[in-house]
């Protein structure tokens, strides 16, 4: 009884099993993708941000990351525009030349954490993951260090510890991920004075932001950068002016990095299965032109050495029988001198021909 | 040049071995700076330019430049094209070497080189198209390592083991072609994740098939290239056949390429309006662009076809030269030059002279190789032993 | 069994690994299946 019973059991699971697989399986052949459903991410205002770089200074203390050359405190650095770089995950840049009354904006740059990210695509040893948190973390025990990872990123983010002889790291943003997996904020979001970031669910901060569009038209231009840009990325922007004049890209599309090189990637398979068929299909022929070229070639000399002698016979015969007559008619017209004479140059035609023949 | 001659009972320090000598020392004192001093120390390598000289030059242009081996054997061992047979084994020597250096550099590139192997044996990225170059590079570098065999084991009179290879050749020769095919057209497709980065002009969905096919035109024109080469220096050293066969097979590779760089020709502008980038042609990329297209594609399609057609030999050897500079070109534009287009040119990539220095390095440690080899197995002349046997 | 696939990402990887190891299978295959079709052609 008891087991019959654990055997049913057995067959829900099963059943369930199933089910799952066939879930999976279905949400595999629609091929849209939507993201992890409860990830989360931080918006960035930047008709908030002041340009204070506290966001900076708490991202390189909870990193634990060397000091800068510059303290934190020192805002001439905003002068100039500056990148990501192996010692800072985020940096923040002033946008002078902007069309906004209330002067300079600011913008923030570190990793976007894509939805499809662009990095974790093109690794070859699976360094990058996109975490169900939403973070793109880096695993530095795997890491080749090929730097293909930063050919890829459309955003520019990732950098090289270039400077390391023989343990070079690629550095960039992980969202705080061992902070955010404790509940805790990640350390620019913490840090920041003016609520210019926004942590919180994707979903909810889409919402948070399509609001303020909505509330203050005129604050904001008409577009979440980061809702579609390279497929969607975790870090959402809102701005005052169009994305281009503080230094984002407005020209990186909405295909998701993965999708660029699935084209590639299927005709692999193509080429394996079909190749060997179709070269060995090449070979084949080439081998039966050559059999059929040698047969040919056998064929004809043998038949031609055939024809050759069967003609030469024939002639040797005609030429024979020929001479044979002649000779009888000679008998019979002429006397014994004249038929001497008349035979030399006849057995020499014959003789002609015969070697003629045989060349 | 006499310094191929058997060297006993002469003066080792011949113009090529004390050239050659100097650039190894070099070499070594460049690899010992990268490997204390980092990337750092010897490239101009930055966050925006992580590719530089010894990915365009060392692993795209080597591997390009060593198409001659796949591209041979399949001509005479599965198209049947039997009177290009004495061109086999230099093309496999050159491919074997020049894939054998193309991961000798990438030692110098990765930041631990040690882990080349982790992509196979710690975790795969399938998703990469990188890990499907470096599959396929690794399998072929062993494939071309077997194709090779017979000729250190004839030269060391392994008959046995020598015959047992060669009956494999069907067998290599397709698996060869195969794995060409893919990692030759996916170092291309390297690029497809990144059209924000790379100019429109080169950035092309039909990247891969370019690289393919631009990989055959390389393979047939340097098959040309050095076999006058190898005539010019190392003479004494072919036999009748190999000489006697040289013109012939510049005729037919000449033929060849020119046709192959037709239809590349054809592509490329099918590539130019799919995208429907016309408007970028009289920019100055543009015109780069198009020195690259009539130059060194439409250009020598046209000399060979007239070096064929007059079987001007000297004509097509020359136009051998000139599309291996174009293949180069090409590479150097799809990772270097218009790559990163977009950034201000201070934030542009120059190599560092010690990059180019390494290059040099490897270029000559292949000559070194090549020499050693040509002058003692037999690459140039048949083995007598083994006349007739293939 | 996991979850269902929520990225292009993880979807990809899935598929192309087992695509790869298809691959390798294949190769030997065919090898062995061309042994197996020429294995009675004379000569």
């Amino acid at each position: 009884m008891s087991i019959s019973r654990r055997k049913f059991l057995g067959w829900l699971g099963a059943a369930g099993l199933s089910t799952t697989l066939s879930k999976a399986a279905s949400a595999a052949t629609t091929k849209h993708f939507t993201g992890y459903p409860d990830s989360v991410g931080v918006l960035f205002d930047n008709t908030r941000c002041i340009g204070c770089r506290k966001c900076e200074a708490g991202c390189n203390k909870v990193n634990e990351l060397p000091a800068p050359d510059q303290s934190f405190d020192d805002l001439t650095v905003l002068a100039q525009q500056r990148r990501t770089t192996a010692r800072a995950y985020t940096v923040v840049n002033r946008y002078d030349k902007v069309n906004h009354p209330k002067g300079p904006l600011y913008g923030k740059i570190q990793c976007n954490h894509c939805l499809e990210p662009a990095c974790a695509s093109a690794c070859f040893v699976r360094a990058f993951d996109k975490t169900k948190i939403g973070a793109v973390t880096y695993d530095e025990t795997v890491c080749v260090g090929c730097r293909y990872c930063m050919i890829a990123c459309p955003f520019e983010i990732p950098t090289y510890e270039y400077y390391k002889a023989l343990t070079p790291r690629v550095m960039k943003c992980t969202l705080c991920y061992p902070r955010i997996s404790k509940g805790l904020l990640p350390g620019c979001v913490e840090s920041c004075p003016t609520e210019s970031l926004t942590y919180g669910k994707r979903r909810d901060l889409l919402r948070i932001a399509r609001e303020r569009i909505h509330r203050f038209p005129e604050r904001y231009v008409d577009h979440i950068y980061g809702e579609h840009e390279m497929g969607g990325t975790s870090w959402l922007y809102l701005s005052a002016v169009p994305f281009r004049e503080v230094g984002m890209r407005e020209d990186l599309g909405v295909t998701p990095a993965p999708e660029l090189t699935a084209g590639a990637l299927s005709g692999v398979p193509i080429v394996v299965g079909m190749w060997p068929v179709l070269l060995t299909g090449i070979y084949a022929i080439s081998k039966r032109k050559e059999k059929i070229a040698s047969a040919e070639k056998e064929q004809a000399v043998t038949t031609a050495v055939e024809q050759a002698k069967a003609e030469a016979e024939a002639q040797l015969a005609e030429a024979l029988a020929k001479a044979e007559e002649e000779k009888k008619k000679a008998i019979e017209s002429e006397g014994q001198k004249a038929l001497k004479e008349g035979d030399k140059p006849q057995a020499e035609e014959a003789d002609k021909t015969e070697t003629e023949e045989d060349s | 040049m006499s310094e191929d001659t058997a060297t006993i009972g002469k003066s080792y320090f011949t113009p090529f071995n004390i050239i050659a000598g100097l650039i190894v020392i070099m070499g070594l004192v460049l690899t010992v700076i990268r490997f204390t001093g980092g990337l750092a120390a010897t490239t101009n390598l930055s966050d925006y330019n992580p590719w530089g000289l010894w990915i365009g030059f060392d692993l795209l242009v080597g591997v390009a430049l060593a198409a001659g081996g796949y591209v041979t054997s399949a001509a005479v061992y599965l198209f049947g094209m039997k009177k290009y047979h004495s061109a086999v084994r230099p093309a496999i020597l050159t491919a074997f070497l020049g894939y054998a250096l193309v991961v000798l550099a990438l030692h110098y590139d990765v930041g631990r080189p040690w882990r080349l192997p982790y992509p196979f044996i710690v975790q795969q990225g399938t998703t990469s198209l990188l890990f499907e170059v470096g599959a396929c590079v690794a399998l072929y570098l062993m494939v071309l390592f077997i194709e090779f065999t017979p000729v250190p084991l004839e030269w060391l009179g392994f008959k046995h083991a020598r015959n047992l290879v060669v009956k494999l050749t069907l067998l290599l020769t397709v698996f060869g072609v195969v794995l060409s095919t893919l990692h030759q057209s996916s170092l291309g497709a390297l690029f497809l994740i990144a059209p924000s980065k790379l100019h429109p002009l080169w950035y092309s969905p039909y990247l891969p098939v370019y690289f393919f096919v631009s990989s055959i035109i390389a393979g047939l024109s340097m098959v040309i290239f050095e076999s006058t080469l190898s005539f010019r220096f190392f003479k004494h050293k072919m036999d009748e056949s190999h000489s006697a066969e040289k013109d012939t097979i510049a005729l037919g590779f000449g033929k060849a390429a020119s046709f192959v760089l037709a239809g590349y020709f054809i592509i490329k502008v099918i590539g130019i309006s799919a995208g429907n980038q016309w408007h970028f042609l009289t920019t100055n990329y543009g015109l780069w662009y198009l020195v690259e297209l009539l130059g060194f594609v439409a250009l020598p399609c046209f000399f060979y076809a007239v070096g064929v057609r007059d079987k001007n030999v000297t004509l097509i050897k020359w136009t051998a030269f000139w599309t291996v500079i174009g293949v180069v070109i090409n590479r150097f534009n799809v990772s270097m030059i218009a790559f990163n287009w977009h950034l201000p040119s201070s934030e542009r990539y120059f190599p560092h002279w010690m990059e180019i220095g390494i290059s040099v390095f490897i270029v000559t440690v292949g000559l070194i190789a090549f020499k050693f080899i040509v002058t003692r197995m037999p690459i140039l002349y048949e083995h007598p032993e083994y006349k007739d046997a293939h | 069994m996991e979850s269902a696939i929520h990225t292009l990402h993880e979807f990809m990887f899935r598929t192309e690994t087992i695509t790869y190891l298809i691959i390798v299978a294949a190769l030997f295959a065919i090898t062995g299946f061309w042994l197996f079709l020429t294995g009675r052609d004379e000569e």
